[in-house]
């Protein structure tokens, strides 16, 4: 439990510390709520921006962490023998990635009392409840898995320079096809198809459901937890402790 | 227990290459021992076969006793790794790293003796990626030491470390070796087996070329250094001995010292118009090295280059 404890503080620490992630997990997401939540660009379907747009940017945090953050931080200690060296020591193998899963999960609370207040402020009005707000918990358990999942599976494969430029060019067609910030509905048809078959969307959709003002597309649950169950699969399996 | 380390018909491939090819080996504990060949002799591959990170091919491998697979996590308390490169979080400060590791170990040594023991405390609270090749190796071994192991691989460990760096590194060594824990260096310099190691093996293509003491693989014959391509069957005719060219321009006799040999060797040379270089009675570790792994001792070993990822992290 010691060792646990001490990897879980130099996971969070390590995390806080860099600056590109800060931007990336709370930065990008907070001046993308002010923006879209204050101009109205794109068809918000008759609600107010504001309202459809903070559930998109906790997807968006969710992915932020748990795929872009985890993946590249991942991919870079694998390339430096990092990881390598900690599968020798009496942390093992599955210490480390508990302390990673709990790194994401802290990271994500931190960013959910950032962002939640930040919307509130901007006169966000969450519907749903109690049953809305579980429903969105557990929407972000099954995204940060799926997520996750998606960011190992780069890291343990990719070289990790090729993985930073993956994570951030998938990082940034997932923002766009998401749902995050520009609605499904404004998509082309054939694009939305696939969009919705992608995790971001799926996420997105599913807290759009528990939080409002609009309904998620109707297999959007069913999407994300495919992505849960098949993501770590795929991570188990391409992920490599060693090697560049 | 008589055996620290054993390995038995050892078989290791990558692919089609077999990078460990039938090894036998014992190591003892509170032994030092040192694993000497080329670059890419299957000196890493084996070693890491023994800590675990690769399952044998063919053969098996006990590291106290226990499979280093199967038993990992009841072996890896007990053993100290240092990686031929890298295997620190680049962010992270000695101090930083080294009580981070001694939360993993239930007995650890404290972080602030192994700063102290390995001359650590001017840089103590500088990120890794800024300390000098020298100062890394001495950090990554703090780090193999801090489980107070019974064995520890270290991987070239004094690669691009100055004197001063490898005087301490090799004074750590001997400590350990007092205190009764069994030592594997892998190397691929000679004055490094030399200066620390009790014994030697040496891996030329994955095969165990030679084995034994320093006195068992040093001594006899004579050697000289000349120019190289010299016609050794007209020498060793002339001299009534044969003589090998065991590396380019590096000669052995397989006879004593005389004044008559030398005195033909001297004539034969002249009449030749041939340069004598060196001449003494005796091998060096250099020597059988040389005659056994040839040309390829004399490739200088290339300067481990950061990684395209390591130097972008490191900005």
């Amino acid at each position: 439990m010691r060792a646990l404890r001490a990897q879980l503080i130099a996971e969070v620490t390590m995390t806080l510390r860099r600056g590109e992630t800060l931007l990336l997990t709370l930065g990008i997401p907070l001046i993308l709520l002010v923006f879209f939540s204050q101009i109205k660009i794109v068809s918000t379907q008759g609600s107010r921006p504001v309202d459809l747009v903070t559930p998109g940017i906790l997807a968006l945090a969710v992915m932020s962490t748990s795929m872009v953050s985890l993946g590249i931080a991942t991919g870079f200690e694998r390339g430096y023998g990092v990881l390598k060296r900690l599968g020798a020591t009496p942390l093992g193998r599955s210490r480390l990635l508990t302390a990673k899963i709990a790194s994401v999960a802290a990271i994500e609370v931190l960013q959910a009392a950032v962002i939640v207040p930040v919307g509130l402020l901007l006169g966000w009005n969450p519907s749903g409840g109690v049953l809305g707000a579980a429903g969105a918990a557990g929407a972000c358990v099954a995204g940060s898995i799926a997520f996750g999942g998606i960011g190992l599976a780069m890291a343990g494969r990719l070289r990790a320079e090729v993985n930073l430029a993956a994570a951030n060019g998938l990082y940034l067609i997932l923002l766009l096809l998401g749902g995050m910030v520009v609605p499904l509905s404004v998509l082309p048809v054939g694009i939305r198809t696939v969009a919705e078959l992608l995790p971001a969307a799926a996420l997105s959709s599913s807290l759009h459901d528990s939080l409002g003002p609009i309904d998620g597309y109707p297999a959007c649950w069913i999407v994300l937890v495919v992505w849960m169950v098949i993501a770590p699969v795929i991570a188990v399996r391409a992920f490599r402790f060693e090697g560049d | 227990m008589d055996v620290a380390i054993s390995i038995k018909g050892l078989v290791v491939r990558h692919g089609s290459l077999t990078a460990v090819d039938h090894v036998d080996l014992e190591v003892r504990p509170g032994e030092v021992f040192a694993l000497l060949g080329p670059n890419g002799a299957g000196k890493t591959t084996m070693v890491e076969t023994l800590e675990g990170y690769r399952s044998p091919d063919e053969g098996m491998v006990r590291v106290l006793g226990l499979d280093p697979v199967a038993d990992h996590v009841e072996l890896v308390p007990s053993i100290g790794v240092m990686l031929q490169h890298g295997g620190v979080y680049p962010v992270m400060t000695p101090a930083q790293a080294l009580r981070l590791y001694a939360a993993y170990y239930d007995d650890p040594v404290p972080a602030s003796e192994l700063i102290e023991s390995l001359s650590l405390s001017e840089v103590a609270a500088t990120p890794w990626r800024r300390l000098s090749g020298g100062e890394q190796q001495r950090v990554s071994l703090a780090l193999a030491l801090i489980g107070r192991p019974s064995v520890l691989f270290l991987d070239e460990p004094t690669a691009g470390v100055d004197l001063h760096g490898r005087l301490a590194i090799r004074s750590i060594i001997a400590e350990q070796a007092r205190a009764g824990v069994t030592v594997l260096v892998t190397t691929h310099e000679m004055a490094e087996a030399e200066a620390v190691a009790q014994r030697v093996a040496i891996l030329h293509r994955g095969r165990l070329a030679r084995v034994g003491t320093m006195e068992e693989l040093t001594g006899g014959g004579v050697r000289f250094t000349a120019p190289h391509g010299l016609d050794t069957t007209s020498l060793g005719s002339a001299l009534g001995v044969a003589v090998h060219e065991d590396s380019p321009g590096h000669y052995r006799i397989d006879a004593e010292t005389s004044p008559q040999l030398v005195g033909s060797l001297g004539g034969w040379l002249a009449e030749k118009g041939a340069t004598l270089g060196e001449l003494r009675s005796g091998a060096t570790l250099e020597d059988t090295y040389s005659a056994i792994v040839g040309e390829a001792a004399y490739e200088p070993a290339p300067e481990p280059r950061p990684t395209r990822s390591r130097r972008r992290s490191e900005r």
